[in-house]
């Protein structure tokens, strides 16, 4: 039975990976601009400084858009969503939806969603249900 | 210092076959589409000095095909690297660097023939897309390239069936092109029955995986004169890129690297979109057009969907759209930019399949990645 891929850390983005290890969803805000940014990396994309900060986030966001994929990659069991989630506090990212079947029904665009973690080997990876 | 007018493409071919080549490996398919542009315009191969092509490495084309180059470009941004090719290429003849440039395109994208380590950029282990969108489960390009497409349908209130319209339009456009590989007229109920890859994308609204290649050659204008064929004149040229991770695009329903590349195409043209008389949009997929007529500015913001139902894209219509009959039903080897190119070209020359009466200027619009890089190329048989 294939499993599902496994995500490698890099040196840059070790301290993403430690945060889901430990159940919480971190990421990198600039003193500067006072924003928070993704993917990784140790400058602010948007001034170049290094004077960035590791820091929890909510974990909160919304459902900003998403397909629903009918060829399985492996491990997985199609049809099932590859979304993008909008956070609370501003970055995007690419996940999938849990604890909700995955229909254009039931996920509406712009609805809430909070984090939840994913075992991937001996990796968490986040992932996004419903908010409660 | 513009390229304007200075530069010309003297010669210009697809390969022999197009559609299923399993007698071809990729790089017989890039030397295939070269001799057929050299036959085109008749040069001597001695005179070709500069090569530039994408998924085979320049070098390799180059050998391959006995050339000695001193200009090589081998920039590899996905399906646009032609647009940039012919970019590149009018800057360095109208700089001296080389007299006369060869730009290939072969994939053997369907039979899969001697094809090297040539795959989707970084896409595994730690790189960032191996990090934060492996994991989720995309299979390709269909699970990843439409992904701001409900996005766009929630924000400008596109339906199914205006999605559904570009493949139709170009089916037509297609059963005028004896070497379109899809030619039977279809429905929006067609289009929708098809089985769904990724919804809201269903198999007719994703391009075609075929084999095939194409060919440029390009010199300066002022040795147009030398050929046979009518010279077409690079009148514009544009590139820019967004970001290679389609989870990251700064806004869904937008791509910032068309808008970039296609506003300096313009600029350099000189022209107005009531100049253009014709125009291809790299259509990998149904929504690509929709964004397309939208980032060059043909048309305003949400406005694209209607504007494709109404008509204005068919032939006949006052802006003839993808006349070949697109990825969606021409052919799409994986890097369909040369093919948009070859298009362009033809319809300039006057030489199309599907022939538009009359075009004098024509702009091929490319994308690469899933929205990640852009290429614009605006053609012209106008000098001066």
């Amino acid at each position: 039975m294939p499993s599902k891929l496994v995500p490698e850390a890099s040196p840059e983005t070790q301290p993403f990976w430690d945060g889901c290890a430990a159940g919480q969803l971190r990421l990198q805000r600039c003193r500067s601009c006072d924003a928070f940014y993704f993917p990784p990396r140790p400058f602010c994309p948007t001034c170049l400084s290094e004077d960035v900060v590791w820091e929890p986030v909510s974990g909160r966001g919304r459902l900003h858009t998403y397909l629903i994929n009918h060829r399985a990659a492996p491990g997985f069991e199609a049809p099932y969503a590859i979304a993008v989630v909008e956070l609370d506090e501003g970055p995007r990212m690419m996940t999938n939806i849990v604890g909700v079947e995955n229909t254009p029904d039931n996920l509406v665009l712009d609805m809430a969603l909070q984090v939840t973690f994913e075992s991937r080997g001996e990796m968490m990876l986040p992932v996004f249900e419903p908010a409660r | 210092m513009s390229i304007r007018q200075q530069i010309a493409i003297v010669g210009a071919a697809e390969t022999t076959e197009l559609g299923h080549i399993p007698g071809m490996s990729s790089i017989e398919l890039h030397a295939d589409a070269a001799r057929n542009a050299i036959a085109d315009c008749g040069i001597d191969p001695a005179r070709i000095d500069g090569v530039a092509c994408a998924g085979q490495s320049p070098v390799a084309v180059a050998q391959y095909l006995g050339i000695t180059p001193r200009y090589l470009d081998g920039t590899s941004v996905g399906g646009c690297s032609f647009m940039l090719h012919v970019r590149h290429a009018a800057a360095a003849l109208a700089a001296g660097m080389c007299d006369t440039v060869l730009i290939t395109h072969g994939e053997s994208g369907r039979s899969r023939v001697g094809v090297g380590g040539f795959g989707g950029p970084g896409f595994g282990g730690a790189t960032l897309q191996g990090q934060f969108e492996a994991p989720y489960g995309p299979t390709g390009p269909p699970t990843m390239f439409p992904m701001g497409v409900l996005r766009y349908m929630k924000d400008f209130g596109l339906t199914h069936e205006q999605l559904a319209m570009v493949a139709v339009v170009q089916r037509e456009w297609a059963g005028r092109n004896p070497r379109a590989m899809m030619r039977d007229p279809i429905t929006v109920e067609d289009v929708l029955a098809s089985r769904l890859i990724a919804y809201p994308m269903h198999l007719l609204e994703c391009c075609l995986v075929t084999d095939g290649g194409g060919a440029l050659i390009l010199t300066r204008a002022d040795r147009a004169g030398d050929f046979p064929t009518p010279p077409v004149y690079v009148l514009g040229t544009g590139e820019s890129s967004e970001t290679p991770m389609v989870s990251q695009m700064e806004d869904f329903t937008t791509s910032k690297a068309f808008r970039v590349s296609s506003t300096q195409a313009f600029s350099e043209a000189g022209i107005s979109h009531s100049d253009v008389d014709h125009l291809m949009i790299y259509d990998a997929f149904a929504h690509l057009p929709i964004y397309g007529l939208e980032d060059l500015g043909f048309v305003g913001r949400g406005e694209a969907g209607a504007f494709i139902e109404e008509g204005n894209t068919r032939p006949g219509g006052r802006l003839p759209l993808n006349t070949n009959g697109g990825g969606l039903s021409y052919t799409h080897t994986g890097m369909y930019g040369m093919f948009a190119l070859q298009e362009s070209v033809r319809q300039v020359r006057g030489t199309a399949p599907a022939q538009v009466p009359g075009v004098q200027i024509s702009v091929a619009q490319g994308v690469g990645g899933m929205f990640a890089a852009a290429g614009t190329v605006i053609l012209t048989n106008q000098n001066g």
